[in-house]
């Protein structure tokens, strides 16, 4: 066997990095990796260290390279870090290029075979035979490619000095307890450990020490905090369309369902799933069901949202509720449909042609994930329109600590609904007629008997008693009313979250940038420059945002799109502070990170 | 001076079994053109709707876009209605009837509607067996843009400016039988009599009907080289069989003539009793039906009536195993779950 050594770092003497690294696992998809990265992540987070997970994949089923980032951060940054000091090289397709792009000093644990160690000279190698320690410690020829990524995980261990009762734990949990899969992973796992205890120095680069940061925390990804939302807010129509990132939303909802979701007396479904034909079809089943009175939902991206824009007009204009998940992705057109991005703010926020305006949430955490799926329902059935919930593929797929979820004890709103009763008690009844001021109006369910309240609803113009007209007085007081409905939400949802320095420097962001935002104030406050951050979490923009808006001397807008679609939005709503607004962007479908913000805000300082 | 002629005493209109009047179940006056053959079919849901004695306030309406998708205003304003987007109806009426399975659903739309840019919608539900009555008023043009070829249209057929069809039309009805629908029937708008007893038959049905109306455009496709014009249709219009509905609280005071007539009972205990014209046509034989359609649509003929009966489908609620109750009226209680179950899902992430 090849005395394999992590030698002392090329930049050795450095201090040693603890709880404060990131791993980068280049395997190849459909290997299984995403089970060994998971549970290396898993382990890190067990040992009470604050840890972050992003999964890079392809849009492939097997095949094609991947790779997943690990972080553990001892002061709880969770973004995305450019840099990594560990590098776990499996995949030969890439090898040679992942250690060109390696950063100077880099422990790379790599498969023996490819020989890598002659590339560069300022990392630190140890190759491991990885081939050799699966054959001997998997009887199944079958299953050598699955559990083999299991092993680097056993190596990894000891050379971070993770306690691997705690990785076999999270084996345990990853498998859901599943025997024969857990004996069979566990044991790789070991055979990788032992091999490294007896073959590898111990190396004082990066280190894993137990900490107290993650007791009491859960790991979870946007898409099943998102379901979880959906789920205590009781929806009980679903109509959707396969599509990636957002597949797994409404998957996992299906999955509580299966267990929340059936009538204790009869075993019966209280929640009607249905997988369209497209997402026309599903955006016509969320609506129409929302029309009759359920609350209903889909989870899309943005070709979905594309695809639904014609029915999200009608959505709006004859006040249908439904909520709508856009769990966003590189695009236009197909883009990089599994890589992340902000990019569907303006279509979100004005879906349809003709002139509409849409309440959209932006959660940025995951907590905020589930709350605000949960408020959805209550928006959507309160306003009577269609409500966005806009996450991304980084909210939405990766992995995430968090707290555990506060259980949302408001009651449902569901809206101006009359019964039976009501509308009997009811003068001059009109379905568009604004009886509050506030744009809201009375609606009746199908179904509701008494012979009151039945009318026709129309995506044709028409008046305040739903009857069909052109009248160009009609048609202006609908329009007028529906943006009066709209500055009502401004009360209604959620505002936004300050972390301020004291500054009249303004840094503006949302959803998936926060954890790279907060980071990167820290750095510029570090290097001198105070700023005041405002996290945006829904549109319209409410007073606070307003307020902010004016008193800053510079606006920074940190988000991920190529043109800058919120700095758009806030120029168009104010346009006599315009020139504030600086746009901050990161688009290239990885996660956005510190580092970046910081260069381009100091960029801008020093014009 | 003059004195007051006694007025003859107003007899009182028929009522239903519920009370109502055929006048409960009209709507809003039609807007199409005078003549059109959907403001016929209009009368006979209507006709049909009293006759059976349907709960008005159940009845829900949806439509697409086109001069049939206008038609739900024209009847039973008691109902509630939907005018959606061109050629979305079929998922207007998946959710709606997803949401409140109580609703009785009638889904009106046209051939450019269903069979162009509904075509996809058209046939997704009749897979999943939506509880509809889905109508199609098939005049084979475009009559709202102004009479342009539908996907229905004869090949060879004339549009009134001369300009030819050169591709090959759509059945809804063969389609729908080969989609699995259970019950299929085509009638023309000029023979109210067979309308009357297939909507009947339909109101009692669980799942998808599709009923495809030859209905012709008086202006835009009437003209002597169409072969959707009234006078074309009336000469090539086959019915199959002379049909009876009897409706299930009706079973047992209804004489059902012995011999040639074939009864078919719907899960309710309703029948259709049905007297064969058309020698050797058996609505309950799936392949023996598509191959008569197809042999008489060689022929350029129409035949009429209920081309394809299989009571036993069950409709999606069923299938989704759903709670009788509407889901849009659940309660908080039944949909939210505890503290308790939060907080073990919680533990499970950990």
């Amino acid at each position: 066997m090849t005395a394999a050594l992590a030698a002392p770092s090329p930049t050795g003497g450095a201090k040693t990095r603890i709880n404060d690294f990131s791993i980068q696992v280049a395997t190849v998809n459909g290997s299984g990796s995403q089970t060994a990265n998971t549970v290396l992540l898993r382990a890190i987070f067990q040992m009470g260290v604050f840890v972050s997970g992003k999964n890079l994949f392809p849009s492939n089923i097997a095949g094609l390279p991947t790779w997943f980032t690990i972080r553990a951060s001892a002061q709880g940054y969770v973004a995305r870090k450019v840099s990594n000091e560990m590098l776990i090289l499996m995949n030969p397709e890439t090898a040679k290029e992942d250690i060109a792009k390696a950063d100077p000093g880099a422990l790379v644990i790599y498969d023996e075979p490819l020989q890598l160690d002659k590339l560069r000279s300022d990392l630190a190698y140890t190759p491991v035979p990885f081939q050799k320690l699966v054959t001997a410690s998997c009887p199944e020829p079958k299953l050598h490619k699955l559990v083999k990524n299991m092993i680097y995980v056993g190596v990894a261990a000891r050379l971070l000095g993770i306690d691997m009762e705690e990785v076999k734990k999270a084996i345990a949990k990853q498998l859901k307890g599943k025997a024969k899969a857990v004996e069979l992973n566990q044991t790789a796992c070991m055979a990788g450990y032992d091999w490294a205890m007896e073959n590898l120095e111990d190396q004082d680069h990066i280190k894993v020490v137990r900490d107290n940061k993650t007791q009491g925390l859960i790991i979870i990804d946007g898409n099943e905090a998102c379901a979880l939302g959906a789920l205590f807010a009781g929806v009980t129509v679903v109509g959707w369309y396969p599509i990636t990132p957002a597949s797994s939303l409404v998957e996992t909802f299906i999955e509580y369902a299966e267990e929340y979701r059936k009538d204790p007396k009869t075993g019966k479904s209280t929640v009607a799933i249905v997988q369209m034909e497209d997402e026309l079809a599903s955006a016509g089943v969320v609506l129409s069901a929302g029309w009759a009175g359920a609350r209903s939902m889909t989870s899309t991206a943005g070709p979905g949202i594309s695809l639904m824009s014609e029915f999200i007009g009608l959505g709006y204009y004859v006040e249908a509720p439904g909520v709508f998940f856009n769990v966003a992705r590189t695009g236009p057109s197909t883009g990089l449909p599994t890589r992340t991005q902000q990019s569907d703010v303006e279509l979100c926020a004005k879906c349809s042609h003709g002139d509409t305006l849409h309440v959209n949430l932006y959660p940025g955490t995951m907590e905020e994930c589930f709350q605000f799926s949960y408020d959805a329902f209550d928006l959507a059935e309160k306003f009577q329109t269609p409500i966005f919930v806009v996450t991304d593929l980084d909210l939405g797929m990766q992995n995430w600590a968090s707290k555990p979820f506060a259980y949302p004890a408001k009651p449902y709103d569901r809206g101006k609904v009359l019964n039976q009763q009501q509308l009997a008690d009811m003068k001059d009844w009109g379905r568009y007629k604004d009886v509050d001021g506030d744009g809201i109006c009375y609606r009746s369910l199908p179904g509701t008997p008494g012979g009151k309240g039945a009318y026709l609803t129309r995506g044709s113009g028409h008046n305040a008693y739903a009857q069909y007209s052109e009248k160009p007085e009609d048609y202006l007081e609908v329009m007028g009313r529906l943006k009066r409905k709209y500055e009502t939400a401004k009360a209604f949802v959620p505002g936004p979250v300050f972390r301020n320095q004291g500054s009249d420097k303004g840094v503006l962001a949302f959803g998936s940038s926060d954890p790279a935002v907060i980071e990167a104030q820290d750095v510029l406050l570090a290097q001198g420059l105070k700023t005041d951050y405002l996290r945006l979490r829904a549109l319209p923009f409410t007073a606070e945002v307003d307020a902010y808006v004016k008193e800053k001397k510079v606006v920074y807008v940190v988000e991920q799109n190529r043109d800058g679609q919120m700095a758009n939005l806030f120029r168009e709503t104010y346009p006599e502070h315009a020139t504030k607004f600086k746009s901050v962007l990161h688009y290239d479908g990885h996660a956005i990170d510190a580092k970046s913000i910081v260069d381009q805000i100091t960029a801008f300082e020093q014009k | 001076m003059t004195t007051a002629t006694p007025s003859a005493p107003v007899p009182a209109a028929p009522t239903n079994k519920l009370g109502f009047t055929k006048q409960d179940y009209v709507g809003s006056k039609s807007t199409l053109c005078a003549g059109c053959g959907h403001d016929a079919i209009t009368a006979q849901i209507i006709n049909a709707a009293f006759e059976s004695s349907i709960e008005g306030h159940r009845v829900t309406k949806y439509s697409g876009i086109g001069c049939s998708s206008k038609t739900p205003a024209y009847f039973m304003n008691q109902g509630w209605g939907f005018n959606s987007v061109h050629g979305r109806m079929p998922s207007i009426a998946t959710g709606a009837s997803l949401a409140n399975r109580t609703l009785i659903n009638i889904g009106v739309s046209g051939d450019g509607d269903s069979m162009s840019i509904g075509m996809g919608q058209f046939v997704h539900a009749v897979r999943r067996n939506i509880p509809m009555i889905y109508i199609i008023e098939d005049n084979g043009v475009y009559g709202l843009t102004k009479g342009q070829f539908s996907a229905t249209a004869d090949k060879g057929s004339h549009l009134k400016s001369g300009a030819v069809n050169d591709f090959p039309p759509i059945d809804p009805c063969t389609l729908a039988i080969e989609l699995g629908c259970g019950f299929v029937a085509r009638c023309f708008s000029g023979n109210p009599k067979q309308l009357n007893a297939i909507l009947k038959a339909a109101f009692a049905y669980q799942g998808t009907v599709v009923l495809d109306v030859i209905s012709p455009c008086v202006t835009f496709n009437n003209h002597d080289a169409s072969t959707r014009s009234y006078k074309h249709v009336k000469d090539h219009d086959f019915p199959l069989h002379d049909l009876g509905f009897i409706q299930y609280s009706e079973v047992e005071d209804v004489e059902i003539p012995a011999g040639q007539t074939e009864i078919v009972t719907f899960p309710d205990g309703s029948k259709v009793a049905i007297k064969a014209i058309h020698e050797g046509y058996e609505p309950t034989d799936r392949f023996g039906a598509m191959k008569a359609i197809h042999e008489s649509m060689a022929k350029g003929e129409f035949l009429t009536g209920l081309l394809y009966i299989n009571p036993t489908q069950p409709p999606l609620p069923e299938m989704l195993n759903l709670v009788d109750e509407p889901l849009a009226t659940l309660g908080e209680d039944l949909l939210k779950p505890s503290p308790a179950e939060l907080d073990k899902i919680m533990q499970a992430l950990m």
